[in-house]
């Protein structure tokens, strides 16, 4: 897990002088399951296009195995792409678009059937080899797509969001089954997606980026538990992200109380951003709350109810299991480890307040907030 | 019930009157190209076939008309897939806009600035009989070259842009990405442009004028032999063509229609 494979290296690329990648360095390592994760337009797409030679940046250098690779072409280089359509030939059938990377490199038709077989039968599709693209459904384009990348042996897979055009179940199902290939083939993949929650359930490290910048790379439960900035903190789940003053080690203060926290290193007195999950506040009696407030709405969620409660003008997010009326006066309780400290960014004060929040908003943009606080 | 009972038979009389005017002229034509008093039903073509010059002048329009389509869907193809490849929408626009001003422009405009052109590239290398079999060539290939671009161009824009991307990505030089994967994704608007430019190449009567010289297509031939009053063999000259025009047409469509089927009959192949 230890030996660097690709390395990007300060790389910044400026399409009509807009900057599309600032500065991004980046290491990967053999058979790791890397993601890419950010909005769209974050610069995710760009650099994987980069790594697989389609696009040259204006600046910075691409290693692979120690070996500079920026001149190298698409075609010499050992990585393979799966893209977001597909991008399967019209013109063969499945057997010729799996054996088409074999054919080109001029393998034995024994060894083109023997791959091509090997290839099928671990996604699932023997017995389609003559059957035509344009008869295939979603999935099992997306399995031949797969299948093709992989039958020429590829040391670094490229996926291109590629279970953006699938529905939500089939979706969960080929998440499994693209781990479970990862892991069986023993290469490494580089995924590119803006859904957070694939992000977190599939790879053994995020790269979370926004506007051109990595902003936090780390493994799924570093990213969730201590994210580095509001950004961070606000695209990989709900957060509630305040304002804060740190007094000392271990001493924080929001939202007019005095909080126990695990957090050091900052200077005393210095103004922070604190983040504190919704599935991490109890809710107790008015009088033994350190923060007290008055519901102002509660959506059933199923596994739990969602509850935005007023504190002093600042709408705070808690899922909890008990169920509390609107209107009704409750109390707050924050364990020092449900406290995370981050230091002021440009991003400070954007994000994680629940002012505007209603039921549609939360539908829109969080398909996959169940699974996480189980 | 009563009213688009009327409806539909004002459709059908509209629809025969279009029909009638369009094809009352041909169908005068090909009954005029067969002698049904004399004893010899053919008499017209057994002249046209006896007629040298005649059949000079329709191989001469052939040849002309197969070699200028092939170059010019050459050229067209490649300067359709590159446009595509202009990253800025307003480039392609542009380059769009310029490359169709020749095909809106009068045929005649068009043939009197050829042969300007020829005359002021001849008298440079100081060549004096220069209109000829070349000309016409160069000429037709010309105003061919448009309409082969606007055919192949949407298909390519059809055509899912990663497909070049993913052969290059499992070991195409790029060069043999094209011919594996993008021409057969737009093979059909190729091979439409291709009879669309020797269709217009057989049809062209204008600019051959100005710039065959003494190089006799089949048009400029018929115009020819027609001013002294046209000899019947013309009839049975016009109806071949018509014939001819008519099965490249059929083929074309085959072809397009084939293409869209074999998807489904793919299954039985291999």
């Amino acid at each position: 897990m230890n030996n660097v494979l690709l390395r990007l290296k300060d790389i910044s690329v400026k399409f009509d002088n807009e900057q599309i990648l600032d500065n991004v360095s980046l290491e990967i390592c053999d058979k790791e399951f890397v993601t890419l994760l950010g909005p769209s337009g974050c610069g995710k797409t760009t650099t994987l296009r980069i790594i697989a030679g389609f696009i040259s940046p204006d600046k910075g250098e691409v290693y692979f195995d120690n070996a500079l690779m920026n001149n190298v072409p698409p075609h010499k280089r050992p990585v393979n792409t799966i893209f977001q359509k597909y991008a399967l030939f019209p013109n063969l059938n499945v057997y010729e678009n799996v054996a088409f990377g074999l054919r080109v490199k001029k393998a034995s038709e024994d060894e083109i059937r023997r791959t091509v077989h090997d290839m099928l039968s671990m996604v699932n599709l023997l017995g389609f080899e003559k059957r035509d693209i344009s008869t295939l459904s979603g999935g099992q384009q997306q399995r031949v797509a797969i299948a093709r990348a992989l039958a020429v042996g590829p040391r670094v897979l490229l996926l291109d969001e590629p279970l953006g055009a699938l529905d939500l179940k089939l979706r969960k199902d080929m998440q499994v089954e693209l781990k479970n290939i990862q892991q069986r083939m023993g290469i490494t993949f580089i995924y590119v997606t803006h859904d957070q929650e694939e992000a977190l359930s599939m790879s053994d490290r995020v790269v979370v980026m926004n506007d051109g910048v990595i902003q936090q790379i780390g493994t799924p439960e570093d990213i969730y538990n201590e994210p580095i900035n509001a950004f961070v903190a606000d695209f990989i789940g709900e957060s509630n992200i305040v304002d804060g003053v740190m007094l000392e080690d271990y001493k924080a203060s929001f939202s007019g109380h005095v909080f126990e926290c695990l957090d050091k290193g900052f200077k005393n007195g210095e103004a922070v951003d604190v983040v504190v999950r919704p599935e991490d506040v109890d809710v107790v009696s008015p009088e033994e709350g350190m923060l007290r407030g008055i519901v102002t709405s509660v959506t059933f969620k199923g596994v739990h109810f969602e509850i935005i409660v007023d504190i002093g003008g600042f709408k705070w997010m808690i899922q909890t299991t008990d169920f509390q009326p609107v209107g009704a006066n409750i109390g707050l309780y924050i364990e020092p480890d449900a406290i995370h400290i981050m230091k002021k960014s440009e991003y400070s004060g954007i994000y994680g307040d629940y002012s505007s929040y209603s039921e549609d908003f939360d539908n829109l943009s969080n398909a996959g907030e169940e699974l996480e606080d189980e | 019930m009563m009213k688009s009972r009327k409806g539909t038979l004002l459709n059908l009389f509209y629809v025969g009157l279009v029909l009638l005017f369009l094809y009352s002229p041909i169908a005068l034509l090909i009954y005029r190209s067969f002698d049904f008093g004399g004893d010899n039903v053919f008499a017209a073509y057994k002249d046209f076939f006896m007629n040298t010059a005649a059949k000079e002048a329709l191989e001469n329009s052939i040849i002309i008309a197969i070699i200028s389509a092939c170059v010019a869907t050459v050229i067209g193809t490649a300067a359709a897939v590159g446009i595509s490849k202009y990253k800025s929408r307003r480039a392609k626009s542009a380059v769009m806009l310029i490359t169709s001003i020749p095909m809106t422009s009068p045929d005649i405009v068009m043939a009197v600035s050829l042969v300007l052109l020829f005359g002021l590239v001849f008298a440079i290398v100081n060549v004096n009989d220069f209109l000829g079999f070349w000309t016409l060539l160069i000429s037709h290939i010309t105003f061919e070259i448009p309409y082969v671009l606007l055919s192949v161009l949407p298909k390519i824009n059809q055509m899912d842009e990663n497909l070049p991307q993913a052969a290059m990505d499992l070991g195409c030089k790029p060069l043999k990405a094209f011919f594996k994967v993008e021409l057969p994704a737009i093979k059909t608007g190729v091979l439409t442009g291709f009879f669309m430019a020797f269709t217009l190449s057989i049809d062209d009567f204008v600019i051959s004028r100005f710039t065959a010289g003494s190089y006799n297509t089949l048009p400029l031939f018929i115009y020819s032999a027609a001013r002294k009053g046209i000899p019947d063999y013309i009839y049975a000259l016009s109806t071949i063509i018509f014939v001819g025009v008519l099965l490249v047409l059929i083929l074309k469509n085959f072809i397009s229609s084939k293409d869209i089927y074999s998807k489904v009959r793919g299954k039985k192949k291999r």
